[in-house]
């Protein structure tokens, strides 16, 4: 089976030049790919395990999360990023401000490839010593090895391609999956009863599992400890359109649209199929839940006492899936980390290169030198990656320590950009001293909180007091978005008011609203209108929220 | 000139249906108890051979999708 995969992976590769010869992306695989680009093994194996974790408040992240910012994106964010040509965030943040700002940004987005690349890392690791038994020291070395390979062979160059492929084969290697717990655990029914057990036994109300909002009056009622109001500001405004407006890896598809009307729409069709995600990934972690609290013993138990919910979704497949099938569901996630590493490190790579070093270290040198300098840049990726993977062995959630880095990154950097976007006013010095502060403000309340459980370091309150103590790792997440995302929009703002303009209205015209020439869809009949579609989406998952209320 | 993203989907689902479907009629039952005593391997076989099926008819046909939108 993974030979088989492999083997029409290369067929497929060969076809990819013209594929991608301009940007004439058909507007349904431009959308596929913008899902894709995000439904890595990452987030496979991430939300199943908040799912198991945190249950079904995980779907927030789809539905008060993904949803309304995939649906800014396409309205607001799209017309700037296809109108100003930019190919990366830092190369906006160049336009739009100055060098500083996206010297700045480079290094936290490099941080931020570096832990993405090394959370994969662990995740796969962890699948290979599942299924071949290898110790986790070996199966982390032969990943290394396995990416490095990918991206030296050019693995990359398909991506777009490869991610729509990569979207059918998770939904199908998934589905059966799903089914067979479902019906094993006796429907949706069966599982609620078997989550009340769950919730009784961490001393939550019993329906703490299945309700999304219910239990969000105050943070102790519901397993991930948060009330509604933290989970409002926190997941759905700063973390979600953080990381669904400013990251370049989801952006760059839509950005690969034949015209300014079908990349807004790139991300409203997108939104269709996530709507329904939650279905495939966090399902799953909920019925392993589910069968680990009433047959005994489905989820190993980590070196702190709790299950390890990230094998929340490879025990899944081992316990279901017969051989052959297996093998399916095994080649849909080796072939989501394999793109989500090499994706990332590539990243880190191109940044580090272009936007770090020929900007601010060794500029005018010849190309060769930088292509050196590129490889260099892969090599040290992945190995900054391994270290990123020993940190993520502390965490039993990987969802935990990912959404942890977007808060520090996008958090502060979605500030940056609705003023940047928004308020020609918005000055150079302003924005760089608004992320840095920002990030910095992440930081010290990383460093002043705890979660529930924790000891200092790694994993928070690394600044000697431990001010306030959060209930899980997820409330703290959100909390230092919030914290990240106002600090830098203060200073932003305070500081613009204060500074010279330096960029007159000609050079920001595409680059600020108010000075970009509106987009008009009256030329369209209204059911083709991207706003038709928006609120066709935004109905549907208010729908689903009202559902699992 | 641009190619169509459904062909290969559809090859490859169809490839990967019926392997499962042949598989799925001549493996060893006892192998399906821990898929419930369904025979995983053969249905699910027949739900991609037809996914990849439909695909590949689609691509050929030249139907939605092909034109720019």
């Amino acid at each position: 089976m993974l030979g088989i995969g492999w083997a029409l992976r290369r067929f497929v590769r060969s076809s990819e030049d013209f594929f991608l010869s301009g940007r004439s992306i058909p507007a349904w695989i431009a959308g596929l790919a913008f899902i894709s680009a995000n439904l890595g093994a990452q987030e496979v194996i991430g939300m199943g395990a908040s799912g198991a974790k945190y249950g079904i408040m995980t779907s927030h992240f789809y539905w008060i999360g993904a949803m309304p910012a995939m649906v800014f994106v396409g309205l607001f964010m799209m017309p700037f990023y296809y109108g100003s040509r930019a190919r990366s965030v830092p190369e906006y943040l160049k336009l739009r401000f100055d060098e500083k700002t996206r010297g700045l940004n480079a290094i936290t987005f490099a941080i931020m490839t570096v832990f993405s690349s090394g959370i994969s890392m662990y995740a796969l690791a962890k699948l290979l010593e599942l299924v071949l038994g290898w110790s986790f020291h070996a199966s982390i070395i032969l990943t290394g090895i396995i990416v490095l390979t990918y991206i030296f062979l050019g693995g990359l160059t398909s991506a777009i391609y490869n991610e729509v492929l990569q979207f059918f084969l998770i939904v199908l290697g998934f589905l059966p999956l799903v089914l067979l717990g479902l019906k094993d655990i006796g429907g949706w029914h069966g599982l609620t009863s078997k989550l009340a057990v769950v919730a009784t036994n961490a001393g939550f109300e019993p329906g703490a599992w299945s309700h999304s909002w219910k239990y969000t009056g105050a943070p102790s009622q519901n397993p991930m400890g948060i009330e509604w109001f933290g989970l409002i500001m926190g997941l759905g405004f700063a973390m979600s359109f953080g990381y669904w407006c400013t990251d370049f890896l989801v952006v760059q598809r839509a950005m690969a649209a034949g015209s300014m009307t079908a990349a807004r729409r790139t991300p409203l069709i997108a939104a269709i199929p996530k709507m329904m995600m939650p279905a495939l990934v966090i399902l799953p972690g909920m019925l392993a839940i589910g069968l680990h609290a009433t047959r005994g013993g489905f989820l190993p138990i980590g070196a702190d006492g709790q299950p390890n919910y990230n094998l929340a979704i490879p025990m899944m497949l081992a316990h279901y899936l017969p051989t052959g099938l297996l093998g399916l569901g095994l080649t849909a996630l080796m072939a989501s980390f394999m793109s989500g590493m090499a994706g990332n490190v590539t990243a880190f790579n191109t940044v580090w290169t272009y936007d770090i070093y020929q900007t601010f270290i060794r500029p005018g040198q010849s190309d060769s030198h930088y292509l050196r300098m590129g490889h260099a840049a892969t090599v040290f990726g992945i190995l900054a990656s391994v270290v990123a993977a020993y940190a993520v062995t502390r965490f039993n959630n990987i969802n935990d320590i990912l959404q942890l880095v977007f808060s520090f990154v996008n958090g502060p950097l979605f500030a940056t950009f609705l003023l940047g976007m928004f308020w020609k006013r918005t000055t150079g010095h302003a924005a760089f001293s608004g992320l840095l502060t920002g990030t910095l403000a992440a930081a010290v309340h990383y460093g002043l909180t705890l979660s529930h459980g924790s000891v200092p370091g790694i994993k928070g309150g690394f600044l000697g007091t431990v001010m306030h103590v959060y209930p899980s790792e997820m409330a703290l997440n959100f909390w230092t978005a919030i914290v990240a995302w106002t600090s830098c929009f203060v200073t932003t703002l305070v500081i613009s008011l204060f500074t010279k303009r330096t960029k007159t209205d000609d050079e920001l015209r595409g680059l600020v609203y108010s000075l970009t020439p509106r987009q008009s869809d009256a030329a369209m009949p209204w059911y083709k209108r991207p706003v038709t579609l928006a609120v066709f989406i935004l109905v549907a998952s208010a729908i689903l929220n009202v559902i699992f209320w | 000139m641009r190619l169509d993203l459904r062909l290969p989907i559809g090859l490859m689902f169809s490839l990967f249906g019926a392997i499962l479907l042949v598989y799925g009629l001549v493996s060893d039952p006892t192998i399906y108890q821990r898929s419930l005593g369904i025979n995983v391997n053969l249905w699910w076989g027949v739900v991609l051979l037809a996914f990849g099926l439909v695909m590949l008819w689609f691509s050929l046909r030249g139907g939605p999708g092909r034109t720019e939108m």
